[in-house]
């Protein structure tokens, strides 16, 4: 292979006692795809942040084709022609394509070179497939498309290597396939790109060699991702052998949570229109679909957020009359929203005060209006011990927990209550490995005890491994429901983009 | 009804407003770049008030009215930078800083006047701006007099309109005033310096706001009162939300201001002698409340606004 396109050697960073990076090495040469593997906090983003320029490195050099560089603002970056697509895009909603384009670029005698900008990004298009309006304001676009731009503005600015972090999270699974044949068509051209991913079968399709990273150093290089397992990498990556989590025969009951023609006004996002369906005992119902279908109406009724228009809900039995949090939660219903920082937790609280809010009203934890702190604390070290929560007591900050972390508290909280029914969306968005394989763990012992489960997701490679049926919602409605055995990642596909009509 | 129509297109008439729109656009445009910017510049009303100040100073013990203007201008971005200072480089917030600029400024307003002045029975006064016909369009009737026989601060208030419209839309550096106070960090990563393209925006405001107090203190009114602001600097803010951040609009409301302004002191002095003349004070304030809660319901402000930017450390 040719000489290496960018070169980082021996790069350490330190964050107080914290070594985030500790004399890693890595390459990329030109036209070669790199994928970028750890779990979280193994390093990944800030290697990428000292290669873009925002963290200076304290140890180790960065060679630009053998020449070394000094960056030290995303500008140098820039200039050194390395493009960024952060998991968070920096594009400006309001402003069109054309003006996301060409923000810090040098004008046409003092005015924007808006015919220059234009001819550029017909080039750029038509070479690599990635078609934008150029005048529509960036908040009419697809996160598709938006992540597109993200990529054209790279290429805009003339990198040579591009970083795209954690890119098919966001995507459906349609989408990625057109991301993935840009990104060859890019690296056909002798670009070098650093993909970085959890998804192991997404790396293995796409990258030509991957560098894996674990607390901070290279623990290892793979140099045939095609022909190396899934497996093989995750041990890479965690040090030791994962073994996914068994899911045994499901042996369902009763019903325990049934939707019957449940239909919301759009109040709030996409409306929900004549949905049915029905979680038992003992089953895990994946939700399946592209972001935006009407996932968040369904979590929001079925945790009594909000009331529908029409349809009945019942849980264990007793109909559902006033949509309230506290209504369900009273007929046993369980929920780990979507959201951690926002909807799970009061951030700015210690702990145990977040594990204790959905039930603070009950005699647990109260008594005549007046809260009962001994047992809050109490509880909470309980399920700290319990749950092995990593943080230094129950009075801690809630949002200095690690996202794993939060994810086991909220569980704690729901779990300890025994809920009929659980619902849970995005249950492992973020989190490593490690802390999804116990996250998992815990959903199959309540499928075991008889819990029902339902689990609103993205992740299809996740839904396939935990669910015992998978229904796909479309624009609102439940376009088909799959038992896992006949799924695919490919028929999930189909359903999520409508295609194959209401089955 | 006549006889009011009459009346509102009297040339006197269109003139006033002119003449009171003036102030209001360059204050308005000054509050719309440091908005756009993501900045709020609530040190407007103290900024206008010290800039009348220093202007009428400058050109009383000079004798010059365009050193008077280039003074106030002067001063009007050195204001722009202290809150910039606050705002931008200290992330401090926005609403307090401004709150503090304006007390500080119309406290050093005053303090100097009387460290200058001295305590006068009668205030001391210059021979202002006196009105420059343009040849030719001044001929135009009814339109020529009324625009085209004005100070020369308000043809370069004419002027400032498009002239802000195409800093603002057509040159790189208006788009990354855009882009700064839409989203920061997309500014950032792409080479855009937040901190230096704030600066610039906030003092670039302040210049405008300080042509606008020169206006008043120069040419409106050719002496410095305590009063001689006396809440344009609010209006101008209600103005930007009203004229939805856009130049045009921004100064098209400052225009409509103008025109209830000058309608209440017609009405004043119409011989509606029986309402004290209070009432009609008012009337253009609550124009611009209600104008306000009207207009403003699908207006968006720019996404960055009051949001001061760190780049993200550890």
């Amino acid at each position: 292979m040719s000489a290496p396109l960018i070169e980082m050697r021996g790069i350490t960073k330190t964050f107080g006692a914290l070594k985030a990076n500790e004399a890693v090495d890595l390459s990329v040469a030109p036209g070669e795809i790199l994928g970028l593997l750890g779990e979280n906090g193994a390093g990944k983003t800030t290697l990428m942040n000292v290669l873009f320029g925002a963290y200076a490195p304290d140890a180790g050099e960065i060679l630009i084709q053998g020449r070394p560089v000094r960056i030290t603002s995303s500008a140098d970056a820039l200039a050194a022609g390395i493009g960024m697509v952060h998991q968070h895009f920096h594009l400006a909603p309001r402003l069109t394509v054309l003006e996301n384009l060409l923000i810090g670029i040098p004008g046409k005698s003092g005015r924007i070179d808006r015919t220059g900008g234009l001819a550029r990004l017909a080039e750029i298009s038509s070479q690599h497939g990635l078609t934008l309006d150029p005048d529509l304001p960036v908040s009419a676009l697809s996160v598709g498309e938006q992540q597109r731009l993200e990529i054209v503005k790279a290429l805009f600015r003339g990198a040579r290597l591009l970083i795209l972090d954690e890119p098919t999270a966001v995507l459906a699974p349609s989408e990625v396939e057109g991301l993935f044949s840009a990104l060859r068509s890019m690296a056909a051209q002798g670009l070098g790109i650093i993909f970085i991913s959890h998804k192991l079968n997404e790396v293995r399709a796409l990258t030509h060699r991957c560098t894996v990273l674990r607390h901070g150093r290279v623990a290892g290089r793979v140099d045939d991702p095609a022909n190396t397992t899934s497996a093989a990498m995750a041990q890479l990556m965690c040090g030791h052998e994962i073994v996914p989590p068994a899911r045994g025969p499901s042996v369902p009951g009763a019903g325990v949570l049934t939707l019957d023609g449940i239909s919301t006004s759009r109040h709030s996002g996409t409306a929900l229109r004549d949905v049915s369906l029905a979680v038992r005992a003992g089953e895990i119902l994946g939700i399946a679909g592209v972001s935006g279908n009407g996932q968040r109406a369904l979590a929001e009724v079925i945790s009594g957020v909000r009331a529908p228009d029409a349809g009945r809900m019942t849980i264990a039995g007793q109909t559902v009359s006033r949509f309230s949090p506290r209504e369900v939660q009273a007929l046993g219903l369980g929920r780990i929203p979507e959201d951690r920082m926002t909807t799970g937790l009061v951030t700015n609280l210690p702990l145990a005060d977040s594990m204790v809010l959905p039930r603070i009203g009950t005699s647990a934890f109260s008594a005549r209006g007046l809260l009962k702190p001994d047992a809050i604390r109490a509880f909470a070290e309980e399920q700290i011990k319990a749950y092995d929560i990593r943080c230094p007591g129950p009075m801690t900050r809630a949002g200095a927990l690690s996202g794993g972390n939060l994810q086991k508290a909220l569980l704690a909280r729901e779990l300890a209550f025994d809920p009929k029914v659980l619902i849970v969306s995005q249950p492992t968005r973020g989190l490593d490995i490690g802390a999804a394989r116990f996250i998992h763990e815990k959903f199959l012992d309540m499928r075991a005890k008889g819990c029902g489960i339902i689990v609103i997701g993205e992740d299809m490679e996740e839904l396939l491994v935990l669910c015992d049926r998978i229904a796909v919602m479309y624009e609102g409605r439940i376009a088909g429901t799959l038992d896992s055995a006949d799924a695919t990642v490919a028929r999930l596909g189909l359903l999520m983009t409508g295609a194959e009509g209401h089955g | 009804m006549s006889a009011v129509f009459e009346q509102i297109f009297q040339v006197g008439f269109l003139a006033a407003i002119i003449r009171i729109a003036t102030p209001l656009a360059f204050a308005t445009l000054g509050e719309m770049f440091s908005e756009r910017a993501g900045v709020l510049n609530l040190g407007i009303e103290g900024i206008m008030l010290l800039c009348a100040m220093t202007g009428f100073t400058a050109t009383s013990l000079s004798g010059s009215l365009w050193l008077g203007v280039l003074v106030a201008v002067l001063t009007g971005m050195l204001m722009g930078a202290l809150h910039a200072l606050f705002t931008v480089a200290l992330g401090l917030s926005q609403h307090v800083c401004g709150i503090g600029v304006t007390l500080f400024s119309s406290g050093l307003a005053y303090f100097l006047y009387r460290l200058i002045f001295g305590q006068q029975s009668v205030p001391p006064s210059i021979k202002g701006f006196q009105t420059l016909p343009i040849p030719v369009l001044s001929d135009i009737p009814v339109l020529g007099p009324a625009v085209f026989n004005q100070f020369a601060l308000v043809y370069m208030a004419i002027i400032a309109i498009p002239l802000a419209a195409f800093v603002l839309y057509r040159t790189p550096w208006g788009l990354s005033v855009r882009m700064v106070g839409e989203n920061p960090r997309a500014a950032d990563s792409a080479g855009v310096s937040v901190i230096a393209t704030r600066f610039q925006a906030v003092i670039l405001g302040g210049a405008l706001m300080g042509l606008a107090g020169a206006f008043l203190s120069m040419a409106q009114f050719n002496a410095f009162t305590f009063g001689v602001v006396s809440g344009r600097g609010w209006v101008a803010i209600a103005l930007v939300v009203f004229g939805r951040w856009d130049p045009w609009r921004s100064a098209g409301a400052a225009l409509l201001f103008a025109f209830v302004d000058a309608l209440q002191l017609r009405m004043q002095a119409s011989g509606l002698g029986h309402i004290p003349y209070e009432a009609f004070l008012m009337l253009p304030f609550i124009f611009t409340i209600v104008a306000m809660a009207v207009m403003s319901r699908n207006a968006v402000a720019p996404s960055a606004l009051l949001k001061p930017f760190r780049r993200e450390e550890r």
